[in-house]
């Protein structure tokens, strides 16, 4: 029944070509602003997710207080009132999947004659996987490493380029300030943070090292910041409240004491600018939406006049013995015909100039099967519902009318 | 007795127009056997139009009975209506009604089409009915490339093609040259002749001679019914 009606379909739209064209031309450009606008928005998304990403995700930190001596106040970070025994306990907390104490501070570097400031960060192995942050050559180094603070470094890609040039750092002997370190990885490239800080220019050390012989500390054993990694976001609030009842509890805090220690979530900023590019591009997705609705109008439109025209038509096949569901479907597979004809050119062209304005504008663009699927699950409805109209209006003409009509 | 093909019992139709309610048939009794051939004539408004209507399960009777092949037409849903128009009926009209944009012989088989029939028997059945009526070398050609008198060869061919028991012609000759019109009646009678029921309607009366029986309307009555010559 369907085959021999879709010959009649193509048939018919054959006949009046200009006409079907232009009908088609509504849903050319709706689906073609839905393709281009989704590929756009998730381009952004995906462009702020790699970002998001190369910082690690659920991740919070947890600074120690400031300390105050003669009424100069340090900032936060400055107090000893921090542990590696408070990340240890924080490591036993439930969903919590890396604990990362680290100590940092702006050092210079120096391999030959080449010197450099960076960033040098005193932590443990947990860091890297918190951040998930891979090596490309050589490797990280251990909890051995840090138990017996071994002077091993593993340095980021612009420390690499800006000491090393295109010698291999793996196994070379750099310092940090007057202590030499045997250069044992190199970590991947992480490129900016949300900030436009360059995350690749740091160097990483076994935290008792920084606090022995970079840094030097007063008070053994302390730490600036313990970064927190949970298993999974929706666990953030939970483990950050119970993070602060415990470090109240270990530093004996009475009630009316405030805290000793600050915490920031460092997945929040990032979560909600990701919220927003996905708000802008259901947006986008919306108002261009509008426009396949206005294309499917056109569909309507044209079917209506389509079934005047052909009321005789109408009239010989009632007579032939055309039920009332067989001209229905006739005009309805035109309609879908059209509109998804109108769909696949829109989504051709969509991608292509989708990639046109990638290969002009460098702007992250991202097509997904998923949206080209939705295109068109969204045009073949469009066609039914705007085709289901008049194609009614057909089935229920009366035969005798139809067959005068002249 | 055998079931008739057609059997009327107190037909009547009436429009709502702005004048109130008009009666275009009152109460008309027929009954038609399989292989009869009947013509129908009368003056226009006589009522003559409407009964075919009727008859061809177009349009639903206001009261009385009418039985198709022993089915009571006037119960039925339009679907059921629309099944009887493919299987029982054949319908041959005054201005040909072919579909311009399909070759002959897709209009022949688009009857089939609405019947379920598979695409190897529905061409090779229009075929056979092209050449039945004289056409099948033009079987790949659009209405508009054959004469009125081949056309409405073509529509006899499509009324024919679902095997049905009868034929109902409203002015099949109507628009065309006596000669084309005298090929044409020779066709049906030959149709006649092979056991199929035709009932045709005409006001020309040499059309009529062909048939057997004539029955006359006037005023949405029959007045007359009886054999004519050609009833031997």
């Amino acid at each position: 029944m369907i085959r021999p009606m879709l010959g009649e379909a193509w048939s018919a739209m054959n006949a009046n070509r200009l006409r079907a064209a232009l009908t088609m031309l509504g849903m050319v450009i709706g689906v073609g602003a839905v393709v281009i606008m989704l590929a756009i928005g998730q381009g952004a998304q995906y462009a702020i997710q790699q970002t998001i990403s190369t910082m690690g995700s659920n991740l919070f930190i947890v600074l120690s207080g400031f300390s105050s001596s003669g009424g100069v106040r340090s900032g936060s970070g400055g107090g000893p009132t921090l542990t590696v025994a408070d990340a240890d306990a924080i490591a036993e907390l439930d969903g919590v999947a890396n604990v990362a104490p680290t100590h940092q501070g702006s050092r210079q570097v120096i391999y030959g004659a080449q010197n450099w400031s960076t960033q040098v960060i005193g932590t443990t192995p947990a860091y890297l996987d918190a951040r998930a942050w891979s090596i490309t050559s050589g490797s990280g180094f251990s909890d051995s490493d840090v138990r017996s603070a071994t002077r091993v470094v593993v340095i980021g890609q612009t420390v690499a380029e800006n000491l090393f040039g295109e010698e291999e750092p793996v196994g070379k002997t750099m310092r940090i300030q007057q202590s030499p370190f045997v250069v044992i990885g190199v970590l991947g490239a992480k490129g900016q943070s949300l900030d436009g800080r360059d995350q690749d220019d740091t160097v990483l050390i076994p935290l008792t090292t920084a606090q022995r012989k970079v840094f030097g500390t007063p008070f053994v054993g302390s730490v600036r910041m313990i970064m927190v990694q949970t298993e999974r976001a929706d666990q953030m609030e939970q483990v950050m409240a119970q993070t602060t009842a415990l470090l109240r509890q270990r530093h004996r805090l009475r009630d009316d004491m405030p805290d000793d220690f600050f915490m920031r979530n460092l997945s929040a900023a990032a979560e909600s600018e990701a919220a927003t590019t996905r708000t802008m591009s259901i947006l986008l997705g919306a108002i261009a939406s509008i426009s396949l609705i206005v294309g499917g109008i056109g569909i309507m439109n044209i079917m209506l006049v389509s079934v005047t025209e052909r009321t005789r038509e109408i009239g010989i096949r009632m007579a032939i013995g055309a039920r009332q569901r067989d001209i229905l479907l006739q005009f309805l597979l035109e309609a879908v015909m059209i509109s998804f004809a109108g769909c696949f050119t829109g989504l051709l062209l969509g991608i292509a100039i989708a990639l046109g304005i990638n290969a002009l504008t460098g702007m992250v663009i991202v097509i997904s099967g998923t949206a080209a699927l939705l295109a068109f699950a969204v045009a073949a409805s469009v066609g039914i519902f705007f085709g289901w109209y008049p194609a009614q209006k057909a089935a229920r003409l009366d035969p005798i009318e139809a067959l005068r009509y002249q | 007795m055998t079931e008739a093909v057609i059997r009327v019992e107190g037909l009547g139709k009436s429009y709502q127009t702005a004048a109130g309610e008009f009666p275009a048939l009152r109460g008309v009794n027929l009954r038609v056997d399989g292989g009869e051939y009947l013509a129908i004539m009368g003056p226009s408004g006589s009522g003559k139009s409407t009964f075919m209507n009727l008859l061809g399960c177009l349009d639903r009777p206001s009261s009385g009975a009418y039985f198709l092949a022993g089915a009571n037409v006037a119960e039925m849903d339009r679907d059921a209506l629309a099944r009887l128009r493919n299987h029982t009926l054949g319908f041959v009209f005054q201005g040909f009604n072919l579909l311009p944009r399909m070759s002959l012989q897709d209009n022949v088989a688009l009857p089939l089409v609405y019947a379920g029939v598979d695409k190897a028997s529905r061409r090779a059945r229009a075929r056979v009915l092209l050449e039945r009526v004289g056409l099948g070398q033009y079987a790949d050609s659009l209405p508009n490339r054959i004469s009125g008198g081949q056309q409405q060869r073509v529509a006899i061919a499509r009324a024919l093609v679902n095997q049905p028991r009868l034929i109902l012609a409203d002015e099949p000759t109507g628009n065309l040259d006596s000669q084309t019109s005298e090929d044409i009646m020779a066709l049906f009678d030959s149709l006649n002749r092979d056991g199929i029921t035709i009932v045709l309607v005409t006001h020309e009366l040499d059309i009529a001679e062909h048939a057997r029986r004539q029955v006359r309307f006037r005023d949405g009555c029959i007045i007359s019914d009886h054999l004519t010559g050609a009833a031997a």
